[in-house]
């Protein structure tokens, strides 16, 4: 404690502050080469809020299309799409959003950028292989959009043979290879953040002292680790049997396509896990930090992530009870599948204590993780309709799954959104606007709730999923769907304006502005190329006692020792 | 529209047009209400604490800082499990259930390709809409002829994918409704390309078995004919059912002419999602049958004169010959001779200087 700089958690006004890691090189080289951590942040931030914007516009091409139920049948016209663009521009949304967007999503933009400073650490502990991983998003991401130049891809972002192997869309190889290229990029990150918080935890922080957010990235880690080589696999079969005609999956060259089916989802299901993990990482981050107060039940939280990491390695089975697999192998996965809802219905119980007696504050960042309370409540229970065999056989490949998985994918979508605010002032040394910020969230979650809620009854009617044409029964759910994600893109386009525009109007940032107590708070905004001119004291990450308001810094300042009172309870 | 939604069912569920359905509406509702409660508990508990503690100024320190509660964590870890448990297993007991067929099913084969539906009946009778008895149970033995399909009537709460290379069942036992036929939608859930939502089907549920076996019967008009009269049709099929009008108007209303015929098969195989069939149509997936036969088609090497064999085998192996600007992305067709014939036959009105003759 006694090291602690107490002139560094000034931020700006300390001479620490006046060499940062913005300014610490200039040109674009020294940005294509850093080995930086933070600066590799940045730039996969900037890169997946823009595949993230792409995207959205998709959704919205495809959802504007579907304001008319029958087009380009004998008599009729196309509306935006014809049936193959149709289903070229779902299949880009889908693949965007998962691979490119939200599996990186909170680990590599976010974690990169404070995972080491969360250890008071330099940087991760192998940065080269960090800029590698970087480059291998970029390729694997560019790869994706030069396939639709190449012909485009129809088959879903799913890539279910034999559609896959037959179909005349000459981007099939390119994206799959992309794909191939993301896969790579994830594992390294996973590779790196494992070995960094095993190798570069100071001493006296023990597993049980570290934020949750690292317990979440730990675990998502592994899952990247082990999972994602399966992926990797498959695809390399998949454009093997495109290219060369060889047998594996297509019953034609006496294959097997189910066989593709447990291969895609042995990886598939699991990433679910790595994108929604991280998630609950910074949730647990936000609800204490905006609560001011001591998150409920650390422990609990901490192996309910590990839980997750180990039961989402057992359910990709879930995915196929109408596809063909035996009774006895649904009955099983189906059991599985009903131990994960226990430890993530722990964390939700975890978090409502945490909010009770708390003082809180409803910042930009808080209005996203208060959304994805409600959000990941609805997205995790309707996943029991699902889980359960004999409704799922009803549910299976309608709307209601589309909203589902929605719920629960885009509830990563918002954390990622409300981290984002989180540590904009750490990453950028400027404050956005409140007033700005509370509107992009508020209007992008009430707009998505509206899209995705209309689908539920939709998908119960038994509306299919990817169909272009549709029934005149079910046109009035689309009309609202399709005005709730109008809403949501004004929603999203404000929340970018807004982050845009502090970096020429928002105010300087101060060192801690939300009071937080984990490591990266203790260092100034923007944080210096090496991060700590002294290593942070290993605290409590959730004791926040020793901070107060300092009207004058706009922010929080460090207690003298003697100000801090005593602990009010014991954690764990 | 809402109403026109409500009234095949409630808010949730499409009406029960099986037997089967009440366990699959019972289980939804039973978890339903279960997961409103907790949904209740945690948004409203939410909402209450973002109110009753939330920070009135910068310096509003928290009312409590308590950090865990073994007892209560214990609770809701314990609870979630307890009820999950009647979850699987009912859903398991009526997944069961609505799997194993009963030894007296009905058979009826189903075969689907990008992008119809065809069902075969035991008299080897085959249809593009799937007609069955009510409360008889119904077994589908279903097969696909190129990618993966799924077979799925919302209102019997059924599903199962269509896997080329083996065969996947699906059976069910139609409520019907008294003294008239009832329908029900039949889609492809399965995505399967171009036109996966143009992929789809009727279920007829005729009243009672006679109903159904009398339909049956009758539904091929030619089978009816005997081997004189089939001749006398094929000869001159106009003629022939102008005569047989005189002697038997209900059979006679039933035939068609081959002509007539293949006009239904290119709306009822699917063939008009992709061939347009008039002048000045927009161009489609496929090539237009305007002025096709006996004129040069250009292909991708070379060209051919469109005559019947090659009509015939650009139906029954349309990758042999692609013409020039068109993808190859139609499979091959299982139609039989009959239908060959009918669908040339129609092809051949599909010209500027066509003639009757």
């Amino acid at each position: 404690m006694s090291s602690y700089d107490a002139a560094a958690a000034r931020g700006p006004d300390s001479a620490a502050a006046a060499d940062n890691y913005l300014t610490h090189g200039r040109g674009l080289l020294s940005w294509a080469l850093t080995l930086d951590h933070k600066r590799i942040g940045v730039m996969y931030m900037t890169g997946i809020i823009i595949f993230f914007l792409i995207g959205g516009l998709f959704a919205l091409l495809v959802r504007t299309s579907l304001l008319i139920p029958q087009k380009n049948v004998p008599g009729g016209t196309p509306f935006i799409f014809s049936h193959d663009n149709y289903n070229l521009f779902f299949t880009l949304h889908g693949a965007i959003m998962v691979f490119i967007v939200i599996i990186p999503g909170i680990p590599a933009a976010m974690g990169n950028f404070v995972l080491p400073l969360m250890l008071g650490a330099k940087d991760v502990a192998f940065p080269r292989l960090n800029l590698t991983s970087w480059y291998l998003w970029l390729s694997g991401a560019a790869l994706a959009l030069l396939s639709i130049i190449m012909g485009g891809f129809d088959t879903g972002w799913t890539f279910y043979v034999p559609y896959s192997t037959d179909t005349t869309f000459a981007g099939v190889i390119p994206v799959l290879s992309g794909v191939f290229l993301l896969g790579f990029s994830s594992i390294f990150t996973g590779l790196n953040f494992i070995v960094t918080i095993h190798k570069l935890r100071p001493p006296e922080m023990g597993w049980f002292r570290m934020p949750l957010m690292l317990w979440a990235t730990y675990a998502t880690a592994v899952i990247q680790v082990l999972a994602t080589p399966v992926l990797g696999i498959t695809l390399l079969l998949l454009i093997v049997e495109r290219a060369a005609g060889i047998g594996v999956f297509n019953p034609a060259l006496g294959g097997d396509p189910v066989l593709y089916q447990h291969f895609f989802w042995f990886y598939s299901h699991p990433a679910v896990y790595i994108m929604i993990l991280p998630a609950m990482g910074v949730m647990s981050e936000l609800l204490s930090v905006f609560s001011r107060k001591h998150i409920f039940g650390y422990s609990f939280i901490a192996f309910s992530s590990v839980a997750i990491a180990i039961f989402g390695f057992l359910v990709w089975g879930h995915h196929m009870f109408v596809s063909g697999q035996s009774n006895l192998i649904s009955t099983v996965f189906s059991f599985l599948t009903f131990s994960v809802a226990v430890p993530s219905a722990i964390k939700m119980f975890n978090w409502l204590a945490t909010l009770y007696g708390g003082s809180i504050s409803f910042r930009a960042p808080m209005i996203y993780a208060l959304s994805f309370m409600w959000i990941f409540g609805i997205g995790g229970l309707t996943g029991l309709f699902l889980g359960t065999l004999a409704v799922d056989v009803h549910l299976h490949d309608t709307y209601f799954v589309v909203a589902h998985f929605h719920f629960v994918m885009a509830g990563t979508i918002f954390v990622f959104f409300g981290a984002v605010h989180y540590w904009w002032p750490k990453i950028t040394g400027r404050m956005y606007n409140e007033t700005l910020g509370n509107w992009g969230a508020l209007l992008s979650v009430i707009g998505f709730n509206i899209t995705f809620l209309a689908q539920f009854p939709l998908g119960t009617h038994g509306m299919p999923r990817r169909y272009y044409n549709y029934e005149e029964h079910y046109w009035i759910y689309h009309v609202v769907s399709t005005c709730g994600a109008y809403l949501a893109g004004i929603g999203f386009v404000l929340t970018v304006i807004c982050l845009v525009q502090s970096l020429f109007r928002g105010r300087k940032a101060p060192a801690n502005p939300w009071g937080g107590n984990t490591m990266e708070w203790y260092c100034p905004s923007p944080p210096p190329h090496h991060n700590f001119d002294h290593p942070p004291p290993v605290t409590d990450p959730y004791d926040f006692s020793g901070w107060k308001y300092d009207e004058k810094a706009g922010g929080y300042v460090r207690r003298s020792p003697a100000e801090i009172p005593a602990p009010a309870s014991k954690g764990h | 529209m809402m109403s026109a939604l409500l009234a095949r069912g409630d808010f949730w569920m499409p009406m029960q047009g099986a037997e089967g359905a009440w366990v699959v509406d019972w289980l939804f509702y039973f978890i339903f209400w279960v997961s409103l409660v907790f949904f209740i508990i945690i948004a409203g508990g939410m909402f209450w604490f973002m109110w009753r503690y939330r920070r009135r100024h910068e310096e509003h320190g928290p009312e409590s800082n308590v950090s865990h509660n073994t007892a209560l964590e214990l609770t809701w870890t314990i609870i979630p499990t307890i009820l999950l448990i009647p979850m699987f297993w009912w859903g398991f007991t009526g997944f069961m259930d609505a799997r194993v067929a009963p030894n007296n099913a009905y058979d009826i084969n189903v075969i689907a390709q990008k992008w119809s539906w065809r069902f075969v009946y035991p008299n080897n009778y085959d249809d593009n809409n799937l007609h069955v008895p009510a409360g008889v149970p119904i077994r589908l033995v279903m097969r696909s002829e190129d990618v993966i399909h799924s077979c799925y009537i919302p209102d019997f709460r059924v599903k199962r994918d269509v896997v080329p290379g083996r065969y996947s069942t699906l059976w069910f036992t139609a409520k019907g409704a008294q003294g008239r036929t009832t329908e029900h939608h039949l889609f492809c859930a399965e995505y399967c390309g171009t036109s996966h939502s143009d992929m789809k089907a009727k279920v007829i549920v005729h009243p009672s078995r006679e109903d159904f076996d009398a339909w049956l019967a009758n539904a091929d008009p030619l089978k009816q004919l005997t081997p004189e009269q089939y001749e006398a049709y094929v000869k001159d099929p106009e003629g022939f059912i102008e005569e047989l009008r005189k002697t038997d108007p209900d059979l006679a209303a039933r035939l068609v002419t081959p002509v007539e015929h293949g006009r239904r098969l290119y709306e009822k195989k699917g063939c008009a999602q992709c061939h347009t069939i008039t002048k000045d149509a927009p161009s489609r997936n496929g090539p237009t049958w305007w002025n096709v036969y006996g004129h040069k088609v250009l292909l991708r090497d070379g060209s051919s004169i469109a005559d019947e064999n090659y009509l015939r085998e650009s139906i029954v192996n349309p990758g042999a010959k692609i013409v020039a600007g068109y993808d190859n992305i139609m499979g091959p067709q299982r139609v039989n001779d009959r239908e060959i014939d009918a669908l040339i036959a129609f092809i051949k009105t599909l010209r500027d200087d066509y003639q009757k003759p």
